[in-house]
């Protein structure tokens, strides 16, 4: 009887499971984050505000968390960036806004904690104060938002408090995107992607049709006849593969696929590989990989094809996953998924190095294999045009053209987010999404409606 | 090793270091753990007549600032509130077993002659090397015409002075209020009593802040707050201006003068000095950390002293008083001009919004390869020093003095309407 690869759910405790999957990072308390802000030296005209795609007034959300004015700290921050707390759990911070702090010239490595204080605020804003902001008073305007992700939840919600209303539709059941389906779930805990999106929704004037599929359910040219603008926020839905031999075999799966299953059911059902091989260098492989050996898989290998300097997870994503027990292998290149019996049992890659032309080469006769009971492809994702077929929505290297504005090519049609060019960050997402719901409010108003 | 034995008025001690009158020398238990400790001497909390005051509970207000506590603090205690037989026993019983240390007694009695004749015997025969007058304490006392309802008019400053000395062989130093328009006036009525010595400066009146969920002033007792003294790190700027002002007094000058205000260091230490101090006194450092901080405040002064040259305390006492001039005196032709070093600068942009906004436009904040630079104008900076103080990097910004041709000083100044006649 052949075996199967060991692949299993419950591999740890409830217990063991609760602990792996809560707060990676737990909050300061307001003690410890007055004595961070009053670290800051309150820049004036500080490179972190510019290192924040949303722009927010770092110093000042700060300098009021010093003088506890929490309320004033938080809406600093929501009025800039109105996912400020799942940007504060998320964000690369690292390779943003800290990494442009001024502390770092005086003292390497020790920036302003901008993400943790960023946290306290946000959390203070959800814990005791309420909805910040007001609506305008309703303008009548409706508008088809695509996507209920962080670029679809942040255009909604500025546009509805322009006292416009805001239908969004999602292919899923609940509204949050990434945040909901795609971020390792310790970076998110107890089910804050939830809390922020009631949070947010809770301004009025924004309902949400889950179940919707654009393409399917809908097309732009329907929406666009049936509101007064659409934004489409539709993220990266496609995966790329690894276009070698075996990727059929069972056990063998998109890391995405991986988290978003995990992200969607009870952590003890969900099954995870003894041994498990993770292919790719960003930051779903490395939130596969810890959360594989979080879930209690014996032996995780991220393998990625270059060096750690050519990873698109930042260092202290690729330590994070070091430090959960993960071993990081470079510079190999997958050549096949290695079968015993019809069930999967390894990776064979090859070894390779920059070649004399500065390019990567890998040498098809030095191989080797690690072997698994599961690999998880997250060698990148990619934007899938053909809902959009048939409407005239011009696509340029893959992602929805857009201008300034955030207008694609179809009148009245505006797109941002991970659709679009640029890079891909919740908080750029964010961004794309306030500007787009700006553009459409300012366009009215110029146009006095 | 410098010699930091000091003569104060004739009261000997090994150290200029003494904690002054308030709660750390209440008892006997703190004066005995301050000695083991290291302290030159101290004054024992004010002595009053019995039956002794009533403290009430909750007495401190502290001033904090971006995250240090006490850089001030202020106190609505009175004096000591121990029966006076008890205080007395205990001096004698300390002095006795630590004679190299100073133990001065501070003393508030009614301003009545009999009052003071009365106590000062019963002090002097514990042993002590001397009394200290308490005309500063700002509240309480003082509404019992005691402490600076004395301390604020020189004629009853000059009156005590003079019955304590004609009625006792200690040394008298006279405690002054800083709560007066001109410290000069109270110093030369002690001087005209007799006084051998002044110390200053005892607490200012203050409201240290407002409890804003109780709406009243800080400490609140029962509801209510009352105005204390305030004292701690945050004073020293006024008692170095009023010490330096006694000590360049040509009438005042020899009478030597206790140190008092927000000393917390040995740099604090050494400035008091320099501005004519000759002893210098302690509290809230010693409230805040524990007697303890004394070994620091001994060695720094001793290697900073070995380092500069000064053999004795008395080669310190001063030093700054011939430079320390009404502003008449400073030449107007002087001109410093700030200075960034690049490759401190951390691009905070503090020093270049401070000048925009609040002062002379003299920081010019550009791009160069899209990094942020600031650069100071030179033919607009007054030299003001602003930029340098907000720096947040020591020695980034420094002042750079400028080649000066001659004296002008503002009597002899063109734009003055009562300028004197320049000599030809």
């Amino acid at each position: 009887m052949p075996q199967g690869p060991d692949i299993a759910p419950g591999r740890l405790s409830d217990v063991e499971l609760a602990h792996n999957f809560s707060d990676a990072h737990p909050p300061l308390t307001h003690a410890q984050a007055v004595v961070e802000a009053e670290r800051c030296f309150y820049c004036y005209d500080a490179p972190c505000i510019e290192a924040c795609p949303t722009g927010i007034d770092i110093p000042r959300f700060i300098r009021a968390i010093a003088t506890d004015n929490m309320a004033g700290s938080a809406r600093t921050i929501l009025e800039s960036n109105i996912l400020g707390g799942s940007c504060a759990r998320v964000c690369p911070t690292e390779i943003l806004c800290e990494q442009k702090c001024v502390h770092n010239t005086r003292e390497e490595g020790q920036p302003i904690r901008i993400g943790m204080l960023q946290r306290h605020a946000t959390d203070w804003q959800m814990e005791h104060g309420g909805q910040p902001f007001a609506r305008a008073p309703e303008t009548g305007h409706r508008i088809a938002v695509v996507g209920a992700g962080p670029a679809g939840l942040a255009c909604a919600h500025r546009l509805a408090m322009h006292g416009h209303d805001v239908v969004i539709h999602d292919r899923h059941a609940l509204p949050g995107g990434l945040n909901e389906y795609g971020v390792a779930a310790y970076k998110l805990a107890d089910e804050f992607a939830q809390r922020e999106v009631d949070f947010l929704l809770a301004i009025g004037g924004i309902s949400f049709e889950g179940g919707r599929t654009l393409g399917r359910d809908m097309t732009v040219a329907s929406l666009r006849r049936a509101y007064d603008a659409v934004f489409l926020a539709v993220g990266l839905a496609g995966v790329r593969s690894l276009g070698i031999e075996g990727e059929d075999l069972d056990g063998v799966m998109d890391a995405v696929n991986f988290i978003e299953g995990l992200r969607s059911s009870s952590k003890q059902t969900v099954p995870v590989g003894r041994r498990v091989v993770v292919i790719g260098g960003g930051n779903t492989a490395v939130d596969a990989a810890v959360q594989a050996r979080r879930l209690g898989a014996q032996d995780v290998t991220l393998v990625y094809r270059r060096g750690a300097e050519n990873m698109s997870a930042t260092t202290v994503e690729r330590e994070w996953a070091q430090t959960n027990g993960v071993t990081v292998r470079l510079w190999a290149s997958p050549v096949r998924l290695v079968a015993h019996d019809g069930a999967l049992a390894g990776v064979a890659f090859a070894r390779g190095g920059l070649g004399p032309d500065g390019r990567p080469a890998y040498d098809p006769d030095d191989t080797f294999v690690v072997e698994a009971d599961m690999v998880l492809k997250a060698v990148g994702q990619t934007f899938l045009p053909d809902p959009l077929e048939g409407d005239s929505i011009a696509i340029s290297g893959g992602r929805i053209m857009v201008d300034e504005t955030g207008q694609t090519t179809m009148q009245g049609v505006y797109a941002g987010g991970d659709c679009t060019p640029g890079e891909d960050l919740t908080v750029a997402a964010v961004r794309d999404g306030r500007n787009a719901a700006e553009a459409i409010h300012a366009a009215w108003m110029a146009a006095g409606k | 090793m410098a010699d930091l034995r000091t003569n104060f008025a004739g009261i000997r001690s090994p150290n200029p270091f003494w904690l002054a009158s308030a709660p750390p020398t209440d008892k006997e238990y703190n004066v005995r753990r301050a000695f083991e400790a290291g302290w030159g001497g101290v004054v024992w909390k004010t002595l009053g007549e019995d039956p002794p005051v009533v403290n009430v509970s909750s007495r401190y207000g502290s001033l904090n600032y971006n995250g240090t506590r006490m850089i001030g603090l202020n106190n609505i205690e009175l004096i000591s509130d121990r029966p006076l037989a008890t205080n007395i026993a205990e001096i004698k019983s300390v002095k006795r077993d630590y004679p190299d240390r100073a133990v001065v007694v501070s003393l508030m009695v009614p301003c009545v002659e009999e009052s003071w004749k009365a106590i000062l015997p019963i002090v002097e025969e514990t042993g002590a090397d001397g009394i200290e007058l308490n005309f500063g304490c700002p509240h309480g006392m003082s509404e019992r015409n005691m402490g600076a309802a004395v301390g604020q008019v020189p004629e009853y400053v000059e009156m005590v002075t003079r019955w304590c000395k004609q009625n006792t062989r200690m040394p008298v130093i006279v405690k002054l209020t800083p709560n007066i328009t001109n410290i000069l006036m109270p110093a030369r009525a002690a001087m005209a009593g007799g006084a051998d010595a002044v110390s200053l400066i005892n607490t200012i009146q203050s409201v240290i802040g407002v409890d804003l969920d109780q709406m009243a002033p800080m400490p609140v007792v029962g509801g209510q707050g009352t105005h204390g003294g305030y004292c701690g790190p945050a004073v020293k700027p006024i008692a170095l201006r009023m010490i330096g002002d006694i000590a360049r007094d040509p009438e005042l000058g020899a009478l030597p003068i206790s140190g008092i205000g927000g000393i917390s260091s040995w740099r604090d230490a050494a400035e008091f000095l320099a501005m004519g101090a000759s002893t210098l006194q302690v509290c809230t450092a010693a409230m805040h950390y524990g007697f303890r901080i004394v070994e620091d405040m001994k060695d720094g002064l001793s290697a900073w002293m070995d380092q500069k040259g000064y053999a004795t305390i008395d080669d310190v006492t001063g030093r700054a008083i011939e430079r320390f001039v009404p502003w008449n005196r400073l030449n107007m032709k002087f001109k410093t001009i700030a200075k960034i070093d690049q490759d401190a600068c951390v691009k905070c942009g503090l020093c270049h919004i401070a000048c925009e906004d609040t002062s002379h436009q003299a920081i010019a904040r550009t791009r160069v390869d899209g990094e942020r630079h600031y650069e100071v104008i030179d033919e607009e900076c007054v030299g003001c020093n602003l930029c340098a103080h907000v720096c947040p990097i020591d020695d980034c910004i420094t002042m750079q003095p400028q080649p000066v041709e001659g004296v002008l000083t503002w009597p002899e100044h063109p734009n003055n309407p009562a300028r004197v006649a320049i000599d030809s």
